[in-house]
């Protein structure tokens, strides 16, 4: 095709002259979903900007375009990256993924990077974060600390990772209380204060004491603080500032190391394809801080089963674990592989209602 | 002291002169909105207007505006015919998304088909899920006396969740590894509303823009329709005496409008995104209303309202990544160019006069 040729020209020109004026900064690109504002998944996706920055001081110089739609608009924002040098580009979304497969192909000498998603090639890589394994320290804990046993669940999209995090938190809960009922809520969204202002107030009147959110914004939070007695995570970020209580713990997802790290191939000339899929082990998801509300046995097993993760000992998925259905999914000390927990799209046993079809 | 004063015609020349001081208030206005920021606000203004258009890169930003602009002036045209009527349509999101749902329904169905009337079918198809959308707001007023703005504003809402429901259930990738979102259609080729001419942005939807305007042109111009249109806007009690059926003028302006941004769907899914997503709609239905008002409802003005709210985009994109500017700050930009427009709009209708203060 015409276009490509004439962008791949493009593309290679520039290649060209980068590697002609080696004293050039490399050029790294950002493309996120939220506003960097967001104070949850687009935030740190920001912070590991800042610390590729950081890190690099004048040898780099990034950019980013937020609150990206996904879709043909995403298409743009990374060709322009690219069309303005870019060396490596992050694209931060999964809504992102075929977008980014098309502009790769149109330019073979600039790295790209896809968060969360599964299509790979010569020059694209994909890369994502192990939350269920921070779920399940979570999920201990809010099995242990809710006295309606009610759990509520503001869930963004029923994709895969979204369904992980929420068997992963269930399956942990239930080990500490055999009692606790999760309520879940779709919010179609991964950022919408109202709206998940909204989910929170109503899983609160349904009776949740415990409230889990798998969207970006820290709109729940409020809404559990004015609640009163409710306690939440942080999600993608620390939220500390709803520390001690409403939030509890949190999940937080530490993109700096592996973004330096890419940059760094990328300078080095030794970037490859790649799919990284990093856990508590490697440092990419942190459990923050528990706070003091939460009793001292309950925080001493959550940090345990934090370290059984870390040092592989244990795996959240680990048998007997059964289907929604009642069919077996995993036998007697079986783990889950990869490729199922990619694509997971079924509840497991105990978990009420449906995913939506 | 000043005062102002109401004209006894609509002023001609300010109807022309309205859009120009706009643009030219929101350059100014964003320029101090950048400067605060701690940004060149020549540099600013120069990245959003020049650069898509002349820069080094312009040949791929030019058919861009393109892509970007065919559907909010699709979009615009059936609803400016509404709007001179005094129908107000604003839920044009909302029949933009079945008009993707239905149409991409048919290509979907098909799929792996190869053959030439898959395309047609499928543009009918959206062109008459929009239309059928549209006929919702469209008949309850009719039959009931509802009130369009608030029934098709609604009905958006109700359109999102069926986008949802689809993305994840019955339009869902069975390939897609349970993620949410259809087959990409850009790899179905019979369904795939591709560029005309590689390279040029051209693929069917900025055809039937074009056309749209020219049609539309024609109707308010040359045909006894347009001018029924426009009467029943201008003088509804008039409009009645010359033999305008206000239930017939209802359907049809909310029919084509609805049609129309049917189209505009099903040309994006079927071209530019490629897929039903959940995230599929991004507001070119709201838009639209900004260019169809920044047009003066007139078609030739709705095709220019439209080239330049998508340089704001693309230039406002490129302002983002280049400048690091913030998305609210572009956003707030956009939004300007309404608010001088309905500012500035007073002008129209009212003149400034010195009035002496009379002595007591």
């Amino acid at each position: 095709m015409k276009l490509n040729k004439i962008l791949t020209t493009a593309a290679m020109a520039l290649g060209l002259a980068t590697t002609a004026m080696a004293e050039e900064p490399t050029k790294v690109g950002f493309v996120y979903v939220g506003p960097v504002g967001d104070g949850g998944w687009t935030y740190e996706h920001d912070q590991g900007r800042l610390a590729v920055e950081e890190e690099f001081g004048d040898k780099v110089e990034t950019v980013y375009v937020e609150s990206v739609p996904e879709g043909p608009d995403a298409e743009r924002v990374m060709t322009q990256m690219a069309l303005d040098g870019a060396d490596l580009i992050f694209t931060t979304s999964f809504g992102f993924m075929d977008p980014t497969v098309n502009v790769a192909k149109k330019f073979p000498n600039v790295k790209f990077e896809h968060a969360t998603g599964y299509k790979r090639a010569e020059n694209l890589s994909t890369y994502g974060a192990r939350f269920y394994e921070g779920r399940a320290v979570l999920g201990h804990i809010a099995g242990s600390m809710t006295e309606s046993n009610i759990v509520g669940y503001i869930g963004s999209y029923p994709i895969p990772e979204v369904i992980r995090g929420i068997n992963s938190a269930f399956i942990h809960a239930r080990e500490a209380n055999p009692d606790v009922e999760f309520k879940i809520i779709w919010a179609y969204t991964w950022f919408d204060p109202a709206k998940e202002a909204d989910a929170a107030k109503v899983l609160i009147e349904q009776g949740a004491d415990v409230i889990f959110q798998h969207t970006d914004s820290t709109a729940p939070q409020a809404a559990a603080q004015n609640a009163g007695d409710v306690i939440t995570f942080g999600q993608a970020s620390d939220m500390a500032e709803y520390k001690p209580k409403p939030r509890v713990s949190s999940i937080i997802d530490n993109w700096a190391p592996y973004y330096i790290e890419r940059v760094r191939a990328v300078m080095e000339g030794t970037w490859e394809s790649t799919d990284t899929w990093g856990g508590i082990a490697s440092g990419m998801v942190e459990i923050g801080e528990i706070t003091d509300v939460v009793p001292d046995d309950v925080k001493a097993e959550a940090l345990a089963i934090k370290d059984s993760i870390a040092s592989g000992e244990y795996h959240p998925f680990t048998g007997p674990i059964n289907k929604q259905d009642g069919s077996q999914w995993l036998a007697e000390g079986e783990t889950a592989d990869d490729g199922t927990l990619l694509g997971m799209d079924f509840y497991v046993e105990g978990l009420t209602g449906k995913i939506p079809q | 002291m000043l005062k102002l004063e109401k004209r006894p015609q609509p002023s001609q020349v300010w109807i022309y002169l309205t859009p120009l001081i706009a643009v030219l208030a929101t350059m100014l206005a964003g320029s101090a909105l950048f400067a605060f920021l701690g940004k060149d606000p020549a540099v600013a203004i120069r990245t959003i207007f020049w650069d898509p258009l002349f820069s080094e890169f312009a040949f791929y930003y030019r058919p861009q505006l393109l892509v970007k602009g065919a559907p909010l002036v699709l979009i615009a045209i059936g609803l400016s015919l509404g709007f001179r009527a005094g129908i107000w349509n604003i839920g044009a999101e909302g029949q933009y998304i079945i008009g993707a749902l239905t149409g991409a329904g048919v290509g979907l169905a098909f799929y792996p088909m190869e053959a030439w009337f898959v395309f047609p079918l499928m543009v009918i198809a959206g062109a008459l899920g929009g239309w059928a959308w549209a006929m919702i707001p469209g008949l309850l007023k009719v039959k009931f006396g509802t009130n369009e703005i608030l029934v098709s504003l609604m009905l958006v809402y109700v359109a999102e969740q069926l986008l949802a429901s689809m993305s994840l259930g019955l339009m869902k990738n069975p390939e897609g590894m349970g993620f949410p979102g259809s087959r990409n259609l850009q790899h179905y080729e019979s369904a795939h509303n591709a560029e005309l001419f590689t390279g040029t942005g051209m693929h069917w939807g900025v055809v039937v823009a074009f056309l749209a305007v020219i049609t539309a042109y024609v109707l308010l111009n040359r045909h006894i329709l347009g001018y029924h249109i426009r009467l029943t806007g201008q003088a509804p009690r008039a409009a009645r005496f010359a033999g305008v059926v206000p239930a017939r003028m209802i359907l049809f302006c909310l029919g084509t409008a609805g049609a129309l941004a049917g189209l505009a769907g099903m040309f994006e899914v079927a071209g530019p995104a490629g897929q039903v997503s959940i995230d599929f709609n991004v507001g070119y239905g709201f838009t639209a209303i900004i260019v169809a008002f920044l047009g003066r409802l007139h078609p030739v003005g709705i095709l220019l309202a439209g080239a330049l709210m998508a340089l704001t985009y693309i230039g406002g994109e490129i302002a983002q990544s280049q400048l690091g500017l913030p998305a609210a700050a572009i956003q707030l930009f956009q939004g300007m160019l309404l608010f001088f427009l309905l500012a500035i709009d007073v002008m129209t209708n009212y003149r400034l006069a010195w009035q002496r203060r009379e002595v007591a």
